[in-house]
C-alpha cells in the first residue's frame, strides 16, 4: 500500500506536471527546430513570438467572453486560438517579408541572421507589452480539474490524492494532436516533403524546382501556429506573463539542442528530457521517499536536490553534457 | 572628420539635456554612458575582433557587481564565526569533486567503468558537498538576517573590486569558452545566455553570498558623500564664491568625480584595445574572424585565440559591472535583466561599428542617452496623439501607461534599421 501511495504522490507532483510542461515545451522546441532546419538560424524571437500568439489570443478571448460565449467546462481560449494563431502567422509573414528575405537574398552567415532576430525580438517584446502590458494575465475560464485530489481519494480510498488539472489535460491531448498532424503533413504531403527536401539539401531541392519562397513561407506558418498553441497552452496551465516568455527561449533552446537541431522528433524527444529533469530534479523527494523506503532510512531533510529557482541550471546543465559529449544531439540533427 | 562630429553630436545632446532638464540628469546619461562605453568595448572584443557572440553579458555584468560586494562590504565577523568555514570547507570539497571528475575522465580509458566512477563520485561527492555545506549556509543566513545574514566581503577599498570583477567574469569564462567554443556558433550563444540566467539565479538565491533578494546596500564609495560635501566649510564656501547653491552642487561634484574616475578605466581600458587591434596579435584575430580555415592552414590555433579574446572581452564586461554597482551603491540581483543589459549592449555595439572601437565607444553614449530619453519622448508623444481623445477615457489611459514599454520596441526598430541600411555601423571598421 505505501508502494503505492509513493507512486501516486509520484504521479501527482511529478509525472502530471512534467508531462504537460514537455508537451509545451516540446511545442516549442519543434518551432526552434523548424526555423533552424528550414532558414538555417537560431531564432532568438522564437520566446516573444509565442508570448505576441498568447497575447492575441487572450484578446481573442476576452472579445468572446463580452460577446457571452464560452466552451462551457473548456476555456474559451480554445475557441479564440485559431483568431491568435491567424495574428501570429500575419505577424511573423510580415517580419519575413520586411526584415529576414533581405538577409536570405544576400545569403549572409547565420550569425547575422541571429542578431536579425535578436532585434526582432525587441520588437515583438516591446510590442507585446505595449499592446497588454508586462503584467501577469489569468485567462482560464473553464473548469479548474479534471479530476481533483479529494476525488482520487474518495474513488480509490487511497491516502494520497492525484490532481489532474484540465490545462493539463488540454496541454497533452492538443499536443499529441498538433504533433501528429504535422508529422503527417511532413512526412506524407507533397508540400512537406518539399521541407523535409529543402532542410537536407537546399541546392538539390531547387535544382528540383522546389520553390523556396514558399517553403519559407510555409515554415512560418507553421512556426506561428505552433509557438501559439505552445504559448496559449503554457499560459493556461501557468499564467501569461511576457517576461517569463523570454525566459523559456532557454529550456526550449536547451530541448532542441538536446533533441538535435533541425529534428522534429528530437525536439519532442528534448522537450520532455528537459521538462522531466527540471522537475525530478527540484522536486522534494521527502514524501516519496518516506513510503518507498523502510522506516530506518526515512530521509530526515527534503531530499531536494536544488531548489525550484535553479530550474535554469538544470536545462543548462543537461545542455552544457549535450554538447560535450554529443555535440548533433540525440538525434543527429545538424551541425553546420 | 566625420567621427569627430558624432562624437561632437553626442556630447551636444547630454549638454542640451543638461541645459533643458537638469545638469543632475545629464551627468548621470554620462556616467553610465561611459559604464556602458567599457561595456560595448567588451562585447566588441568578442564580435567585432573575433566574430563570437556572446548573448551573456548580463551574467558577466552581475558577476562585476558581486565582486563590488566581496570586496567592498565589511566582513561579517560573526557570521564568519557561525558559520564561514564550513562554507569554505564545503566549497572546497564541491570543487574536488568536480575536479576528481574531470580527472577520471580524462585518466581512465572510455568504457562503462569510466561512466559508473562518474557518476559515482558526482553523486557521493554531491551528498557530502551539501552535507557540509547547508548546515553553515543556515548558520550564517540566521545571523540577524534583517541587517546582515551573510559572510561580508574583505573591506578593502571598493575600486579594488574593479579589477577583481574582471578576473571573476574572466574565470566563469573560461568555464563556458572550454565547453562551447569550437562547436557551432549558436552554440556559444546558447550557452552564454544559459551561464547569465545562472549568474542569477546565484544573486538571487544564495543569501550567503550577497543577500540575494534582500539586496546589499550601503556599498562604500570611491568618492566623498553628499553630506560630507554639503558639511565641509571649505566646499560651501568655494561654491558660495561662485554663487552655486551646495546641495546640488554636491551632487554634481560627485557625479563628476565618478565621471573622472569611469573616464579613466576607459581610455586605459580603449588604449588596450586599440594597441591590441593594431598589433600582429589583432590582425591574426581579424585573419581568423574572415577565415577560419585559412587561418587554421597557416598554424594559427582558432579554438585557443577564441578563447583567449572571449576570456578578455567578458573580463571587460566584468570591469563595468563592477564599476555599475559601485555607481549604484547597491547589488540589487532582481534589476538584472536580459533585454536591458545583455541585449542593449549588443544594439549599442552594433549601432556604433562593430569592429571599431570608437565606434563601440560611441554606440555605447548614444544608446544609453537613446534609452534615458525615449520614455519621457515617448510619454510626449503618446500626450500628444491622444490629446484628441477625452481626458480620462481608456485608451488615453492605455497610450500614456504603455508609453513605458517604448524603449524596448525603439531599441529593436534602431537595430533592424542599422542592420540593413548601415550593417558597418556608425564608425565602420577600417
Amino acid at each position: 500500500m505505501d508502494f503505492i501511495n509513493g507512486l501516486i504522490t509520484f504521479l501527482n507532483f511529478v509525472a502530471v506536471p512534467a508531462t504537460a510542461y514537455g508537451a509545451q515545451l516540446a511545442l516549442g522546441a519543434l518551432g526552434v527546430t523548424l526555423v533552424y532546419g528550414i532558414l538555417r538560424f537560431s531564432n532568438f524571437a522564437h520566446g516573444d513570438t509565442m508570448a505576441f500568439g498568447t497575447m492575441a489570443t487572450i484578446l481573442a478571448t476576452w472579445g468572446l467572453q463580452s460577446l457571452g460565449v464560452s466552451l462551457g467546462p473548456l476555456p474559451t481560449a480554445l475557441l479564440a486560438l485559431p483568431a491568435g494563431i491567424l495574428a501570429t502567422v500575419l505577424l511573423v509573414l510580415a517580419t519575413d517579408r520586411i526584415v529576414y528575405r533581405f538577409y536570405r537574398r544576400q545569403r549572409v552567415v547565420p550569425v547575422i541572421l541571429v542578431i536579425v532576430s535578436m532585434g526582432v525580438m525587441f520588437v515583438y517584446n516591446g510590442l507585446t507589452r505595449f499592446i497588454i502590458g508586462p503584467d501577469d494575465r489569468s485567462f482560464d475560464d473553464g473548469t479548474r480539474f479534471l479530476m481533483s485530489a479529494g476525488d482520487f481519494r474518495r474513488w480509490t480510498g487511497l491516502e494520497e490524492g492525484l490532481a489532474i488539472r484540465s490545462s493539463q489535460a488540454i496541454t497533452l491531448v492538443t499536443a499529441i494532436v498538433v504533433v501528429a498532424v504535422l508529422f503527417w503533413f511532413l512526412n506524407r504531403t507533397r508540400t512537406g516533403k518539399s521541407m523535409r527536401a529543402f532542410s537536407d539539401n537546399e541546392d538539390l531541392a531547387l535544382l528540383s524546382g522546389i520553390s523556396p519562397e514558399r517553403v519559407v513561407a510555409i515554415t512560418w506558418i507553421i512556426v506561428a501556429a505552433l509557438a501559439t498553441v505552445a504559448g496559449v497552452l503554457y499560459g493556461l496551465d501557468k499564467s501569461f506573463m511576457p517576461f517569463t516568455y523570454f525566459q523559456l527561449l532557454l529550456p526550449i533552446f536547451a530541448a532542441a539542442i538536446v533533441g538535435g537541431l533541425g529534428s522534429p522528433l528530437g525536439a519532442i524527444a528534448g522537450g520532455f528530457i528537459i521538462a522531466y529533469s527540471e522537475v525530478m530534479i527540484t522536486y522534494a523527494w521527502k514524501k516519496v521517499l518516506g513510503y518507498w523506503l523502510p522506516e530506518s532510512l526515512a530521509p530526515s531533510n527534503l531530499v531536494q536536490l536544488l531548489s525550484t529557482d535553479y530550474k535554469f541550471a538544470v536545462s543548462f546543465a543537461i545542455l552544457v553534457i549535450v554538447l560535450l559529449f554529443r555535440p548533433t544531439g540525440l538525434f543527429r540533427g545538424k551541425s553546420v | 572628420m566625420r567621427n569627430v562630429l558624432l562624437f561632437a553630436v553626442v556630447l551636444g545632446l547630454i549638454l542640451l539635456t543638461g541645459i533643458f532638464q537638469s545638469w543632475n540628469v545629464a551627468l548621470g546619461i554620462l556616467n553610465m554612458g561611459l559604464v556602458s562605453a567599457v561595456m560595448a568595448l567588451g562585447v566588441n572584443m568578442q564580435w567585432g575582433y573575433a566574430g563570437l557572440f556572446n548573448v551573456g553579458v548580463m551574467g558577466f555584468v552581475a558577476l562585476g557587481g558581486l565582486a563590488a560586494v566581496l570586496v567592498g562590504m565589511p566582513p561579517v565577523g560573526e557570521a564568519w564565526a557561525a558559520g564561514g568555514g564550513r562554507i569554505l570547507g564545503g566549497l572546497a570539497v564541491g570543487a574536488g569533486v568536480l575536479i576528481a571528475a574531470v580527472l577520471i575522465f580524462t585518466r581512465m580509458g572510455k568504457g562503462t567503468k569510466r561512466t559508473v566512477a562518474m557518476i559515482a563520485v558526482l553523486t557521493v561527492g554531491f551528498f557530502v558537498y551539501r552535507s557540509i555545506l547547508d548546515p553553515g549556509v543556515n548558520a550564517v543566513e540566521a545571523v540577524d538576517s534583517a541587517a546582515t545574514g551573510y559572510l561580508g566581503g574583505l573591506g578593502l577599498p571598493v575600486i579594488v573590486a574593479w579589477p577583481v570583477g574582471g578576473l571573476l567574469a574572466a574565470g566563469a569564462a573560461w568555464l563556458i569558452g572550454k565547453t562551447a567554443l569550437g562547436l557551432r556558433s549558436d552554440y556559444l550563444a546558447i550557452a552564454t545566455l544559459g551561464i547569465a540566467e545562472i549568474v542569477i539565479a546565484v544573486l538571487k538565491n544564495e543569501d550567503w553570498l550577497s543577500r540575494g533578494v534582500k539586496n546589499v546596500i550601503g556599498l562604500p564609495r570611491p568618492v566623498p558623500y553628499e553630506v560630507d560635501l554639503q558639511r565641509d566649510p571649505d566646499f560651501v564656501a568655494a561654491m558660495g564664491s561662485i554663487g552655486a547653491d551646495p546641495v546640488i552642487a554636491s551632487s554634481i561634484a560627485v557625479k563628476l568625480a565618478y565621471a573622472a574616475l569611469f573616464l579613466v578605466v576607459l581610455l586605459i581600458v580603449l588604449w588596450l584595445a586599440q594597441s591590441a587591434l593594431a598589433s600582429p596579435w589583432g590582425r591574426m584575430m581579424r585573419a581568423i574572424r574572415d577565415n577560419e580555415v585559412a587561418a587554421e592552414a597557416m598554424g594559427k590555433d582558432v579554438t585557443r585565440r577564441h578563447l583567449q579574446v572571449f576570456v578578455l572581452g567578458s573580463a571587460v564586461c566584468g570591469i563595468a559591472g563592477a564599476m555599475m554597482t559601485t555607481l549604484d551603491g547597491q547589488l540589487t540581483p532582481a534589476t538584472y535583466q536580459p533585454l536591458r543589459f545583455t541585449f542593449l549592449v549588443w544594439v549599442m555595439v552594433i549601432v556604433g561599428g562593430s569592429g571599431n572601437n570608437w565606434g563601440a565607444v560611441l554606440g555605447g553614449f548614444l544608446i544609453w542617452f537613446l534609452w534615458v530619453q525615449v520614455e519621457p519622448l515617448g510619454l510626449w508623444l503618446m500626450d500628444i496623439l491622444s490629446s484628441g481623445l477625452p481626458e480620462g477615457s481608456l485608451l488615453r489611459e492605455r497610450m500614456l501607461e504603455s508609453a513605458a514599454h517604448m524603449r524596448l520596441f525603439t531599441m529593436g526598430v534602431v537595430l533592424l534599421l542599422v542592420l540593413r541600411f548601415s550593417p558597418r555601423g556608425l564608425i565602420p571598421e577600417r
